[in-house]
């Protein structure tokens, strides 16, 4: 039986469509209505809460715990500063992803680790001869997150913090709702936003007061269906869906490296060693073989399609996760890599899809065939590689 | 003082951009001349109380065609539409009928008046995508002139023909009875509600001095419904930030593209001689010359007041003279301090899509009947959307803007006295019958701006305050916008072109006009 989170007393009574579904071990909402655009739109122009409790949350504390992380992520953490966080990719020891997430620095020596799969045990088995102690904390904290362009007016009139003073991935401790908060200024939407965390016997006060607040800024609770399409546009990628964890899956296939996810940012192969560096370094020497890319499908030849069926141009409602071929050409002779998602982008009124292609083929402004079925019957219809995120507004920085 | 441009573009309403953004793109060097101190003409938003934005007339977004917003890109320059993806109409008795987004929760409030009508709904949807389906060709066309086709009249009409002909001959023949028949009668033939057939037919009637039962408003009714979002037909939504958004939209795609804009720029006269348009004369004099001149007015500016009627044959002039406009609607926009509170809405949800005036069909008529010789409907139909619910930026946190479209007016109400007069009492009928079904309204009202027919002429342009720049009635449409032989975009001074609302496919912001007027301009000179 899946388990409830701490907002559940609020969570379960909005969900009118009592549409939910498991996200580690909890019942999460897919949406409060029986449709998700309210949702999807209210994160783009006014903002939707989200009930963010299921993540996984680990306290890393000690004279080494800096060292620790470092040691793990593949970005350079002695980079954050005390009251910013970093979002990292970590790898085993040969470079494929196991997780990405964020780490805030809360202290000199205090971190908080967020991660989509448990991690404890990875953390402590690197932890051996460190001088650190780490502690999952993922049940201590219920969380939520505030995304959308007034998410800063609701969360601005019920705390105490700086929130104008806070930056893009700053992160402080402060009082919201009268209760004490873990504030950062973080989200998985690419849209100005932020993410709270409380005491679980505080949960139901923060929500209610949120509500409260938010209702003078078109607040809407909102949940995973809109959520996937806000992430699609801001070309962020899901576990599971995107990718897989080297630590879940059982085939190598199935792996993949932060450069061909697109993730080669986050490697810094001059710092000091971390897991999966030599592998990493070899793969950078020789260039990985696959890319990560946007591409923005053909409306217009799509719509051509469905003419020759008498039918109009259709769009997909919501977000797709799924493995769709993606070929060079429109016979289909030379296939080069595999979409994992997409959806129409409402406020970019595109169709934005993520894909995973051989390197050869990810260079911006080609142009590919994506397969696409319509009424049971298989085409390619033209996509161009784009840059990504979709959508990326200045507010989110700002 | 003289300068040259390749095209000049009269009027900075949203066609008018489309036009220039269009013949920018293609290379030309364009001017867009506003007369006023803001872009947009009737798809304007302002901020008329200090922290409340106004979607001062138009006030919903559908019939923007998609290859207007893809080819201009217009969603990077900030075209943001919400669906309005509910309605809710309150009844005289207290009840009231809603329409939602989802199908499964409006099947349950139709079952609530009748299990027939909720089985009939999907039935008349399928024949409004039909007939959506069916003309949407007519509506991405340049009108052929049935009487000299040409070659590439006569090759579009056969396509046409074919498209429809495609369909099957059910469509057609609805479709030949929708063009004629009254949206009250079309209502009848599928629904057995009052209330429903009240709140189906509404379409029927807006911007046009008809009542619901009168012939040729099914038509009416159709062109409302073949607005498209996302590919999906009949959908209707909000600009955020007000229509003047998609204004800004489109003028920052024709800026990204290199064309001017003016705005305080009125146009006092198109310079033509020997026949050719070579320019215009600004109100204050200046001279402006570009090969060519676009007017994006109504009919009777273009060819009654930009230009001598000498230089028109004088069929045309008596056709434009003819051509209706007879505003019928009026505007109410409030700035609220808190939400007004309708009795009988019993879901909250409904207060962020539309709220409907119109318990019944008799109301409607009734309210026709009232202005039919002249002043305003004493319970006036509503059409009111409450757009700060889905966007709190347009007033301050927890105050709202109010946007209530209102049917019947005349355009003279001597009745009333003078026009501040006039105003005034048309006003106070509106907030009289409004707080009826929501009897906290006078209490919250914070600002109050109202807009008669004559406003709207006086203050965007719109002859006769009609905002469709001429009335949507069959024999003021496709080949016959604004009179036949000049359906084309051309007029008979060469090198001056229409494209505004009072041109095919008329009225409702399209952008269908701008670009089409713009791609004959483009073939024309090319």
């Amino acid at each position: 039986m899946p388990r409830h989170t701490p907002f559940h007393s609020r969570t379960g009574t909005l969900c009118s469509s009592q549409s939910w579904q498991e996200w580690s071990g909890f019942l999460s909402a897919n949406m409060y209505e029986l449709d998700h655009i309210h949702e999807y739109n209210a994160v783009r122009i006014s903002c939707g809460l989200f009930d963010i409790s299921p993540l996984y949350k680990y306290a890393i504390r000690g004279r080494e715990a800096l060292g620790l992380l470092d040691r793990i992520a593949t970005r350079d953490v002695s980079k954050c500063r005390v009251g910013k966080a970093m979002y990292t990719t970590w790898c085993d020891d040969e470079g494929k992803i196991i997780d990405d997430g964020t780490i805030a620095r809360l202290g000199e020596d205090h971190y908080r680790l967020t991660a989509a799969i448990p991690t404890l045990t990875w953390l402590q088995d690197n932890a051996l001869g460190f001088d650190v102690s780490i502690e999952d904390t993922s049940e201590q904290f219920a969380g939520i997150s505030i995304q959308g362009p007034t998410s800063r007016g609701v969360l601005g009139e019920i705390s105490d913090a700086d929130l104008a003073g806070l930056p893009y991935f700053g992160v402080l401790e402060g009082k919201v709702a009268g209760v004490p908060a873990q504030i950062s200024r973080t989200g998985y939407t690419g849209d100005l936003g932020y993410e709270v965390f409380v005491a679980p016997g505080d949960a139901e006060t923060l929500w209610d007061a949120v509500m409260e607040s938010g209702a003078s800024y078109a607040l809407r609770p909102a949940g995973n269906v809109a959520l996937e399409m806000v992430r699609i546009e801001a070309g962020l990628l899901l576990i599971d869906a995107d990718f897989h964890s080297a630590k879940q899956t059982f085939f190598a296939v199935q792996k993949s490296t932060p450069y061909e996810l697109g993730l080669g940012w986050t490697v810094k192969l001059d710092k000091r060693y971390f897991v999966g560096q030599e592998a990493l370094r070899r793969e950078h020497e020789r260039g990985p073989v696959k890319t990560t890319v946007g591409l923005e499908v053909d409306i217009n030849a799509l719509e051509r399609i469905y003419a020759r069926f008498g039918m109009p141009l259709h769009l997909p409602y919501t977000a797709w996760n799924d493995e769709i071929p993606i070929y060079a050409d429109e016979e289909r002779r030379e296939h080069v890599g595999k979409a994992t998602s997409g959806t129409w982008s409402p406020i970019l009124k595109k169709y934005v899809v993520i894909a995973r292609v051989q390197s050869g083929h990810g260079k911006l402004g080609g142009r590919l065939q994506i397969e696409m079925s319509v009424e049971g019957e298989r085409f390619t219809v033209p996509a161009t590689v784009v840059r990504m995120p979709f959508f990326d507004p200045p507010r989110k920085r700002e | 003082m003289s300068q040259e441009y390749d095209a000049i573009v009269i009027g900075g309403g949203h066609n008018g951009l489309t036009c220039a953004a269009y013949l920018a793109k293609a290379g030309r060097k364009t001017l867009v001349l506003e007369r006023r101190h803001v872009l947009g003409g009737a798809a304007v938003s302002e901020e008329i109380f200090p922290g409340f934005t106004f979607t001062v007339c138009s006030y919903v977004v559908s019939l923007l065609r998609p290859e207007v917003i893809h080819e201009l890109e217009l969603a990077k320059h900030g075209l943001q539409v919400l669906p309005l993806d509910s309605a809710f109409a309150p009844m005289e008795n207290g009840d009231y009928f809603a329409n939602y987004a989802d199908p499964a929760t409006t099947r349950e409030e139709l079952r609530r008046h009748s299990e027939r009508d909720a089985e009939n709904y999907f039935k008349f949807s399928q024949l409004m995508y039909e007939m959506a389906y069916a003309v949407k060709p007519i509506i991405g066309m340049v009108p052929p002139n049935p009487a000299n086709p040409g070659l590439r009249g006569l090759r579009d009409m056969r396509d046409l023909f074919k498209h429809i002909h495609g369909l099957g001959k059910r469509t057609f023949h609805d479709l030949t009875k929708i063009m004629t028949m009254s949206a009250a009668d079309l209502m009848d033939e599928y629904f057995e509600t009052d209330v429903l057939k009240a709140l189906m037919a509404l379409n029927g009637i807006i911007g046009t001095k008809l009542g619901p039962k009168s012939p040729g408003t099914a038509y009416v009714l159709l062109h409302h419904y073949m607005g498209e979002l996302d590919g999906a037909f009949t959908a209707w939504g909000g600009q955020r930030g007000g229509t003047g958004g998609v204004s800004e939209a489109i003028a920052s795609a024709a800026r990204s593209h290199g064309a001017e804009i003016r705005v305080s720029a009125p146009v006092a006269k198109v310079l033509v001689k020997n026949g050719r348009a070579e320019g215009v004369v600004l109100e204050n004099g200046d001279e402006i010359r570009a090969k060519t001149v676009v007017s994006a007015a109504d009919p009777r500016v273009t060819f009654r007041k930009l230009v001598d009627e000498k230089e028109l044959p004088p069929d045309l002039v008596t056709a434009i003279d003819n051509f209706k406009f007879r505003g019928s609607s009026g505007k109410v926009n409030l700035a609220l301090d808190a939400l007004p509170k309708f009795t009988a809405m019993k879901d909250p949800s409904l207060i962020t899509g539309m709220m409907e005036i119109c318990p019944s069909m008799d109301y409607l008529e009734r309210a026709y009947d009232d202005a039919a010789y002249g002043g305003f409907s004493k319970r006036p139909y509503m059409d009111i959307i409450i757009p700060t619910t889905v966007d709190p930026t347009m007033a301050p946190p927890g105050k709202h803007v109010m946007s209530i479209f209102v049917q019947y007016a005349s355009y003279d109400m001597p009745e009333y006295g003078d026009r501040n007069q006039q105003r005034d009492a048309f006003g106070n009928a509106v907030i009289d019958t409004l707080t009826e079904f929501a009897p906290n309204l006078k209490d919250i009202i914070l600002h109050k701006q109202v807009l008669t027919p004559w406003d709207m002429e006086q203050e965007i342009g719109l002859a006769e305050g009609n905002i469709f720049a001429g009335e949507l009635t069959l024999d003021q449409l496709f080949f016959a916008r604004p009179a036949p032989g000049v359906a084309d975009y051309r007029t008979p001074i060469r090198n001056y072109y229409q494209c505004g609302s009072g041109t095919h496919p008329g009225g409702g912001i399209t952008g269908g006009p701008g670009r089409l007027g713009a791609l004959e301009i483009l073939r024309d000179r090319a």
